[in-house]
């Protein structure tokens, strides 16, 4: 009997030892958190001093060098118009990043105030705000972003607040039921008694305890961000050329994929995968660690 | 429980109106002014005033609207302004040739999605299960494009044993043509793969950890029957309300997947749209997408009503 119980015990000590730590250590334990992390690294490196570590100008065209091969001159080859897709790789980490960046920003922000009204308000507020996200989600992303893309003209500004808008409702969503969990608390009927406002309940009360919540969906928003942004961009619809830009090289480039130049093509899909698959890597170890 | 139907009936039919809002806001109000991005920056006045008329845009918005909505509701989607013919035949066209392609992605990922969520679960917390959970979770963000890329050059351009295009060509046997959609079916497999494996995982968690499993386990019976009768029966269910609304992204994605591999299906046929400004036909086509995809979401609630026996037996609210 005695034994059943030592086991238990044991786990509990362990747990409240490692409660103590704070969460970016336990972080920084994970190894899918550090190979997330360092891979996301690397392409901020890439989007910040770009240009200072590319070998070669991503614009120049050299069309005496079109076509070619990876080899030690050009590791990635050149492009149609000779570019060097290396550069090119490099380089176009920017646009993605930054345009996935703002519109994850403002989607967060935005649903984070409407999760907060829907929840914390209900009624009209949470009935009206509940049909639209329906009507929303009735729509895949690249779609709704596709058509209002099309329907405004493209833009790097009309991208992010496109698909900020349309994260908006999604958030809210999320944010709303965390908040349905912190309206039972004791400390909102306290703080309710106190005669507070419903602004400061809201932004200063209960804000603070779903901000977890608003954290993952930030994290696992950006993966989907930086998928539509790269889709539209193939779809040329998005980052327009010359700008170097990974879905749109991909755009201009994969037609001549059954004539045997798959480099033009493979090394940004790649950078794009990458990319995604490290965000994902982060979001699942601060996942893990809020769940613990 | 038919007052559960009714209301969800009710509401999906709310949703539907803004949809259409969207829709129409989107393709009709957004773009200025019709004429002009058909007919260009160099065209006179007053043949964009006269375009702008034939095509009605010159009246009031809650009008066109009207007639727009009651045209749908007819049947009627409008004109394609680059093919100068009426919407629905290509709509219906389009239509069939994605859901064949839709299809064959479901045959392979559905299977595949449930044993890996299954095999997860068993493994909690162990090698496999974080492979399967991160992989799943990777391929599902990557976008199609990508996936596409890497197995046409793998299998199209390196191995050369598959066609890079998805079109069979005119009369093509159901052989040829069934052969020509398995790179397609490929991208669009990677995505739902991982949606279908984590909502299999957390159903099996969920059924796993439950009181009844737990009797089950200590009444004596061997793990496979336990597995086999208690967990899988339970956790299969929210599965079946995955895989049906992932029809409708299934449909979204097809847009990238018939673009790289020009398949002539209902996403491929909305991107031509809007690369020519075809705005009725982009509008058909980006609502005949949200009512698949609502019909599928209203489908997997019907039917996950009628297989949970604790809202069918009325305790449905």
């Amino acid at each position: 009997m005695t034994e059943v119980v030592a086991a238990p015990a044991a786990e509990v000590t362990v747990a409240h030892g490692r409660g103590e730590l704070p969460p970016w250590r336990l972080l920084l334990r994970r190894p899918t958190f550090i190979v997330g992390a360092a891979i996301l690294l690397f392409w901020v490196v890439c989007a910040v001093f770009g240009h200072a570590i590319a070998p070669h100008d991503p614009l120049a065209q050299q069309l005496l060098a079109t076509n070619k091969a990876p080899s030690g001159a050009h590791w990635f080859g050149t492009d149609q118009i000779g570019r060097d897709v290396f550069s090119r790789v490099i380089v176009g980490a920017r646009s993605i990043l930054v345009i996935a960046f703002f519109a994850t920003l403002l989607g967060t922000v935005a649903g984070t105030a409407l999760g907060l009204a829907m929840g914390y308000l209900g009624g009209a507020v949470d009935m009206v705000g509940g049909r639209i996200v329906e009507a929303v989600l009735a729509l895949p992303l690249v779609v709704v972003a596709f058509l209002f893309v099309v329907a405004v003209g493209s833009s790097p500004l009309t991208i992010i607040i496109v698909i900020g808008l349309v994260f908006t409702p999604l958030i809210a969503r999320t944010v709303r039921s965390a908040v349905l969990v912190e309206r039972q608390q004791d400390y909102l009927a306290s703080a309710r008694l106190l005669g507070e406002t419903r602004g400061h309940i809201m932004f200063v009360e209960v804000l603070p305890n779903v901000l977890p919540v608003v954290l993952v969906e930030f994290t696992v928003r950006l993966g989907y961000a930086i998928f539509a942004i790269a889709s539209l961009s193939f779809l040329g619809f998005g980052v327009q050329p010359p700008t170097p830009d990974w879905g749109a090289d991909i755009g201009a480039n994969y037609g001549v994929l059954p004539a045997g130049y798959w480099w033009m093509t493979l090394f940004p899909a790649l950078a794009i995968a990458s990319l995604v698959i490290a965000i994902n890597l982060v979001t699942d170890s601060i996942e893990q660690v809020l769940a613990s | 429980m038919a007052t559960y139907i009714l209301k969800r009936l009710g509401l999906a039919l709310i949703t539907l109106w803004l949809l259409s809002l969207i829709v129409f806001f989107a393709t009709q109000v957004l773009p200025g002014d019709p004429g002009r991005a058909i007919l260009g920056n160099l065209a006179s006045p007053s043949a964009v005033r006269a375009l702008d008329h034939q095509l009605g845009v010159d009246r009031p918005l809650i009008e066109q609207y009207w007639t727009w909505v009651t045209g749908l509701l007819h049947g009627d989607m409008g004109t394609s302004t680059q093919f100068r013919a009426p919407v629905e035949p290509y709509i219906q066209a389009a239509l069939v040739n994605s859901l064949k392609l839709a299809a064959l992605a479901f045959v392979i990922v559905v299977p595949l999605g449930i044993v890996g969520g299954v095999v997860a679960a068993l493994n909690y917390g162990r090698a496999p299960d974080r492979i399967i959970s991160v992989a799943g979770l990777s391929a599902t963000t990557v976008p199609e494009f990508v996936s596409g890329i890497v197995v046409i050059v793998v299998f199209g351009v390196a191995l050369k044993v598959l066609p890079v295009s998805a079109s069979a060509g005119a009369g093509a046997s159901a052989a040829s043509q069934f052969q020509h959609l398995i790179l397609p079916a490929i991208p669009l497999v990677l995505v739902l793969f991982g949606y279908i494996a984590r909502m299999a995982r957390a159903g099996t968690i969920e059924a796993l950890n439950s009181d009844y499993t737990r009797t089950a386990t200590l009444k004596g019976l061997k793990r496979s029957v336990v597995i086999r009768r208690h967990v899988l029966r339970n956790s299969l269910l929210p599965t079946i309300t995955v895989i049906a609304t992932q029809t409708g992204y299934l449909i979204g994605g097809l847009v990238i997947v018939e673009t790289l591999f020009n398949y002539q299906g209902i996403g491929n046929l909305i991107y031509k749209a809007a690369t020519a400004k075809d705005f009725p036909m982009l509008a058909a086509g980006v609502l005949t997408i949200g009512v698949v995809y609502m019909v599928a979401t209203l489908a997997a609630d019907l039917l996950y009503t009628v297989l949970n026996p604790r809202l069918r037996l009325g305790g449905a609210e």
